[in-house]
């Protein structure tokens, strides 16, 4: 018993879009209007449609993709612990200052998450509490999963103190 | 030439001797093991091939009573400051063996976050290669540390004095000019340093 997603889209003023492959539906949400509708828009789906659940938040980099009109995407992975049903949120974000709304305040586990994507893509979480790098050394300075993060580069494996025989 | 001028330096060789010939008997492990070389190194310590046979067997997992670091696994940046604390934590005399691929020179792992072998940051005295090491390899490994603490072994650590430098490999990649480099935390006198991307 699928949700009905086309009211949803014409209430919030149809930015998004829909698309389904199989039994995944998403909802596409582009750079020009996360910002002011992702929060919302997964607050609704939370409070009224039974997404309770934050199963994953994850982020892509698709520069250099064939036809992709935005950089950044963060993928929400909703699930309705009643139904069972799936949905997948994804919202775009732009450079140079790739920023989207924190929703720490719908599920509080997002917040390791948002702090992973943004350790590896930069996409930062505008209102999370604690927006560190979780799995990259705090002076790490830039973002390895960007697509254009070279193979080797950019002040990576750096610098500890080498260790001498006569001083150890 | 009287013996007796001779005395000391007779005497003192032979503490040498006497010192090496009982470490190198009873070498303890620190197991750094981080990933799936640590499966061999517990495979090497079981009674297959039973390390005990050459005095290693007693692993211990407070650095302060192991002599022998086997660093097996590959060792992520973030882990290089518990490494090196660890080891110097170990009391001397404390020899290093390098166990496999990843922790010799980064083995397939040549990503943002692995460290490209240990011996940027730790003076290391056997490696061992292998993905993993067959645990004859290890033997084989703490055979030849055996041997070199018998030739090179003092009861004071004398051959350890004159070490003072940095004894890894040099950089890997074309050095960049300082006004190239984009960011640099840190020290880059001796560590991998910035590279030029490849594209
Ligand atoms: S050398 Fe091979 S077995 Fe050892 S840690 Fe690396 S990948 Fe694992």
């Amino acid at each position: 018993m699928a949700v009905d997603l086309e009211a949803l889209r014409h209430r919030f003023g149809e930015v998004f879009t829909i698309e389904q492959f199989r039994d995944n539906r998403r909802l596409i949400l582009p750079a020009a209007h996360a910002a002011q509708t992702l929060l919302p828009l997964l607050q609704c789906l939370k409070q009224e449609y039974g997404f309770d659940m934050l199963a994953e938040l994850g982020g892509i980099d698709y520069l250099g993709y064939p036809n992709a009109t935005d950089r950044y995407a963060v993928v929400y992975g909703l699930t309705n612990t009643q139904t069972g049903e799936r949905l997948f949120v994804k919202a775009y974000a732009n450079d140079p200052q790739p920023e989207l709304p924190s929703v720490t305040s719908l599920w509080r586990g997002a917040n390791w998450m948002e702090r992973e994507v943004y350790d590896m893509y930069g996409v930062r979480f505008r209102g999370h509490p604690d927006l560190r790098r979780i799995l990259m050394p705090a002076d790490f300075q830039d973002f390895p999963l960007r697509k254009d993060y070279p193979l080797r580069g950019y002040g990576e494996r750096h610098n500890f103190l080498p260790l001498t025989r006569a001083e150890s | 030439m009287a013996l007796s001028a001779l005395l000391p330096d007779v005497l003192v060789t032979r503490l040498d001797y006497l010192a090496s010939l009982l470490r190198k008997h009873s070498l303890w492990p620190m197991p750094f093991a981080t990933a799936c070389c640590g499966i061999e190194l517990m495979a090497t310590a079981s009674s297959r091939y039973d390390i005990a046979r050459f005095g290693s067997e007693a692993m211990r997992f407070s650095p302060r009573q192991c002599d022998v670091m086997i660093v097996a696994g590959r060792v992520v940046m973030k882990m290089v400051p518990v490494m090196q604390r660890i080891w110097q934590q170990m009391p001397e005399p404390k020899w290093c063996i390098s166990m496999g691929a990843c922790a010799c020179s980064g083995g397939v792992f040549d990503t943002y976050a692995t460290v490209q072998g240990i011996d940027r940051f730790l003076p290391v005295d056997v490696y061992i290669p292998g993905c993993p090491p067959r645990p004859e390899q290890l033997i084989r490994a703490i055979l030849d540390l055996q041997e070199k603490i018998q030739k090179t072994g003092t009861i004071d650590g004398r051959e350890f004095v004159h070490r003072q430098g940095y004894e890894g490999p040099t950089a890997l990649a074309r050095e960049l000019t300082p006004d190239k480099l984009i960011v640099a935390p840190g020290d880059y006198q001796t560590a991998t340093r910035k590279r030029v991307p490849l594209n």
